[in-house]
């Protein structure tokens, strides 16, 4: 093959676009950790940063799922739940090993995520409904083992499991690779296999992907279920860390994880989006978080106040540049 | 005749919430031949595709395939999101060593194939970014490039302008050649008997004709059509579309030197009331973006829009209130809300006319609605119905509804017979004509020449976004249009009516 260049006809202004949407939330990352730099000396301390791409790790691994998710022109608002539920599911299974304690959360969560998936693409129900049923539920499950939150399962601190959530390679910790991994192998699935064009497909015209031979329903039970099995390791990895399954985390980080997703450009009308957008949503919100740690005196809940800001920005901008 | 079905149907029956859209039919698709399907806008020509295709389970018959099928559907069925590329392969795009998606081959080969179709936008832009033609283009390209042993087009000409018919034709020769099979849907007389050997007319869900299409005087397949004797159809004759408009002397509208990058680049048009100014061109040619262009749809780089010598904000707001509406080409991305009724449908855009402090009576909706569906035959079981449930005609005729109830001073028309049956067609015409002996100004866009000369006062000619001539008298003629077209001419549009026609 040897010409593929050809004149750009209308696609100026959607390339100009795709820029800004790829590479906005960029742009805004780099801002932010520049100015984080010269700002708080302590910022960039390497133990800081390890610290920072740790708490990022477990939100990247939820925020992927929710990236498919919401591609399809869906949402799940069950991850939170799943979550915590994962992580109590592994601190209890680890008293049989750490195959149990890994597999456990990803089988138990990953069939909830099944179960979403059947309903919202067999019976036509909403998403958000459905998720927010199983949101529910999955919190309901995780009071009534754990007896109303009263019982904490710890995890021994000479089990492998431990391992996986404490090691380190250079300092770096086992859940940041992980989620590295994931978001690669996310990013893979998304842009170069049939699956992923399935994906994109199914959100962005549902009718004409059924026209087209997409496997639409397919398609869904496919996103949901992976969703939740990434929540359920996205707990395990953290019960890991915690040495504990800790039964009151979790609790609105669905929200966060849409958050993050649609600040990394992903439409969620569905139809467009990139792992890599997700990842530095991810960047971004935990930068603003450790920033806000790190004045100390600005209450603590100025987080959310701060990230909903920049939510509603994004989402404006990605209207404004649509037309 | 030896006979070889690829397709055979028999006894089908279809009904959709106690409509019946089929009837009993049996229809045969003989190997290699192209069988023109025919029938008024609701007869059932697309759901019997969807029946022959899979997508609709009959209620009773049967239903054998003997090949492969592919189709492309009467709407534009591809995401507009993603690329061109990612969706004239999707399902089947070329790999890697490792079963990984070769983007890059991907983009080569769609680049290469829809060279042949006369398309050389950027492969890897969104399909959206594409104009609707262009697009139809990729759906076929799509459809022909998935070896299949029958092929079903629906209405693929629709949106096509003539340039691209004829690549369109020529495809279905192509393929025909190759010995594969195709159903062809259009209301186009012209190309059905251009290339089809076989016809069938459906009317009302039923199966009212199947023969050879070459014995069959074109006035007889109309009357099969509409179920109407020959005579009653020679009595009506050909329509008198364009006669006797009595143009007023002052321009109603009048836009001057619109420019709105990158499309159009300094056009300016004026229609007087009760007159069709027609504006042709190639596809591309800014036809489109020089209507929005008038109404504020897009936005402008200079140039102003006059109503009755008054200048109008740039707003669709302020337009409408100025008395400008249009009708949009897309109706399925700038019109049509598929999930209200046709009812809401129709009134959507006259109701801040009709009611006071927001609250409209229901009773008036009613009689405007009631008026509208007989005087446009619009085939609807209630006027409750959903619009998404309604035939591709008939959803074009409840747009064309809604923008006549607003009581506009300006319309702009874009495309609006496309789709449309003949009986129907004639009928918008008709619609059109009386409009403009009652004083309305409209500015007509049509991929059909014919329509544009038969229909139009004065043709405004347009090429790459500028005005490559202004056509009327006797200077309204195929030959003077494609010369404007093909740049042929040189710039005389000063003087007009009289002057000698001699096309070179
Ligand atoms: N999903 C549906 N629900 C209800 N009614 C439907 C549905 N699909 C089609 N119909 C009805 O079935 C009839 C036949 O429609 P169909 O789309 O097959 O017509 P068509 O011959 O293709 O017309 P056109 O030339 O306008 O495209 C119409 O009356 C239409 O309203
Ligand atoms: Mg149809």
């Amino acid at each position: 093959m040897t010409t593929t260049t050809t004149p750009p006809a209308v696609p100026r202004a959607a390339a100009r676009t795709k820029v800004l949407q790829r590479q906005g939330a960029a742009v805004a990352l780099v801002l932010v950790v520049a100015v984080s730099w010269l700002v708080f000396p302590r910022f960039g301390s390497p133990d800081n940063l390890r610290d920072l791409a740790l708490q990022g790790s477990f939100l990247a691994v939820i925020a992927i799922g929710m990236t498919f998710v919401i591609i399809t022109g869906g949402i799940d608002l069950s991850v939170g739940s799943l979550y915590a539920l994962g992580g109590v599911l592994a601190a209890w299974g680890s008293q049989y090993g750490f195959l149990v304690a890994l597999a456990l959360p990803l089988v138990v969560c990953g069939v909830i995520g099944l179960i979403n998936g059947l309903l919202i693409a067999r019976t036509n129900m909403a998403p958000f409904i459905v998720t927010l049923a199983s949101l529910l539920f999955a919190r309901g499950l995780l009071l009534a083992i754990t007896d109303e939150g009263a019982n904490t399962y710890q995890i021994p601190a000479d089990s492998a499991f431990v391992e996986l959530g404490r090691g380190t390679v250079f300092g770096f910790g086992y859940p940041i690779f992980i989620a590295a991994v994931l978001a690669v192998l996310g990013g893979v699935v998304l842009n170069r296999t049939g699956f992923g064009q399935n994906v994109f497909a199914t959100g962005g015209a549902e009718q004409s992907a059924v026209l087209l031979g997409v496997p639409v329903a397919k398609t869904k039970v496919l996103v949901y279920t992976m969703s939740g099995t990434l929540a359920g390791l996205a707990g395990a990895l953290t019960a890991a860390y915690l040495q504990s399954g800790v039964t009151v985390i979790g609790v609105g980080l669905e929200l966060d994880a849409i958050a993050v997703v649609v600040i990394g450009g992903t439409l969620l009308t569905g139809g467009m989006g990139t792992i890599l957008g997700t990842v530095i949503g991810v960047g971004l919100i935990k930068v603003i978080q450790n920033v806000i740690n790190q004045i100390g005196t600005l209450d603590s809940n100025y987080q959310s106040v701060v990230s909903g800001v920049f939510l509603l920005i994004v989402v404006v901008l990605q209207r404004i540049l649509r037309r | 005749m030896p006979t070889d079905p690829v397709i055979e149907v028999a006894g089908v029956t279809k009904t959709f919430a106690g409509v019946r859209a089929l009837g009993d039919v049996d229809f045969t698709l003989q190997r290699g031949e192209i069988h023109a399907l025919v029938g008024e806008n609701g007869a059932g020509k697309s759901t019997l595709i969807k029946v022959l295709t899979g997508i609709h389970t009959p209620d009773a018959g049967s239903v054998t395939r003997n090949g492969h099928i592919s189709t492309i559907y009467q709407e534009v069925n591809l995401v507009p999101l993603m690329s061109v590329s990612a969706n004239l392969f999707l399902g089947r795009e070329p790999r890697t060593r490792f079963g990984l998606i070769d983007r890059a081959r991907r983009d080569a080969e769609a680049a290469e194939l829809l060279r042949g179709y006369g398309i050389t936008a950027d492969v890897s832009s969104p399909l959206g970014t594409l104009a609707v033609g262009e697009q139809q283009m990729v759906a076929l390209a799509r459809a022909v490039a998935a070896d299949a042993d029958v092929v079903i087009m629906d209405e693929p000409t629709s949106s096509l302008e003539p340039r691209e018919v004829e690549t369109l034709l020529g495809v279905v020769r192509k393929l025909h050649e190759a010995g594969i099979a195709i159903i062809y849907v259009s209301h186009r007389m012209d190309e059905l008997y251009r290339i089809c050997d076989t016809v069938t007319v459906l009317r009302d869900g039923v199966n009212v004709h199947s023969g050879p299409l070459g014995d069959l005087p074109r006035i007889e397949l109309v009357s099969l059509m509409l179920g109407r004797s020959v005579k009653e159809i020679e009595k009506h004759g050909t329509t008198a579309f364009g006669e006797g408009h009595q143009a007023d002397t002052r321009p109603v509208l009048e836009a001057v030197d619109l420019v709105s990058r990158p499309r159009v680049g300094g056009v300016s048009v004026s229609v007087r009331p009760g007159e069709v100014v027609g504006l042709a061109g190639l596809l591309g040619s800014g036809r489109t973006e020089t209507a929005k262009a008038i109404i504020g749809a897009l936005p402008l780089d200079s140039g102003t829009v006059l109503v009755a010598g008054k200048a109008v904000p740039h707003t669709v707001k302020a337009s409408m209130k100025a008395g400008i509406s249009m009708l949009a080409e897309d109706r399925k991305t700038e019109g049509i809300i598929p999930n209200l009724s046709v009812r809401e449908n129709i009134v959507l855009a006259a109701l801040p006319r009709l009611g006071r402090f927001g609250v409209t009576s229901r009773s008036r909706q009613d009689r405007i609605v009631d008026t509208f569906i007989e005087r446009l035959r619009i085939k609807v079981s209630s006027p409750e119905q959903k619009v998404a449930e309604l035939s591709g005609g008939n959803q074009q005729k409840v747009l064309l509804a809604r923008w006549l109830c607003t009581e506009p001073k300006i319309l702009l028309l874009d495309e609006p017979t496309r789709g449309i049956d003949v009986g129907a067609k004639a009928e918008v015409q008709e619609l059109i004509d009386e409009l403009a002996r009652e004083g309305l100004a409209v500015l007509l866009i049509s991929s059909e020449l014919d329509e544009l000369l038969d229909g139009a006062d004065r043709l405004v000619v347009l090429r790459d976004g500028a005005v490559a001539g202004e056509l009327e008298g006797d200077r309204l003629t195929r030959e003077h249009v494609l010369a404007a077209i093909a740049a042929e001419v040189t710039d005389d549009s000063g003087d007009h009516a009289g002057s000698h026609q001699d096309s070179r």
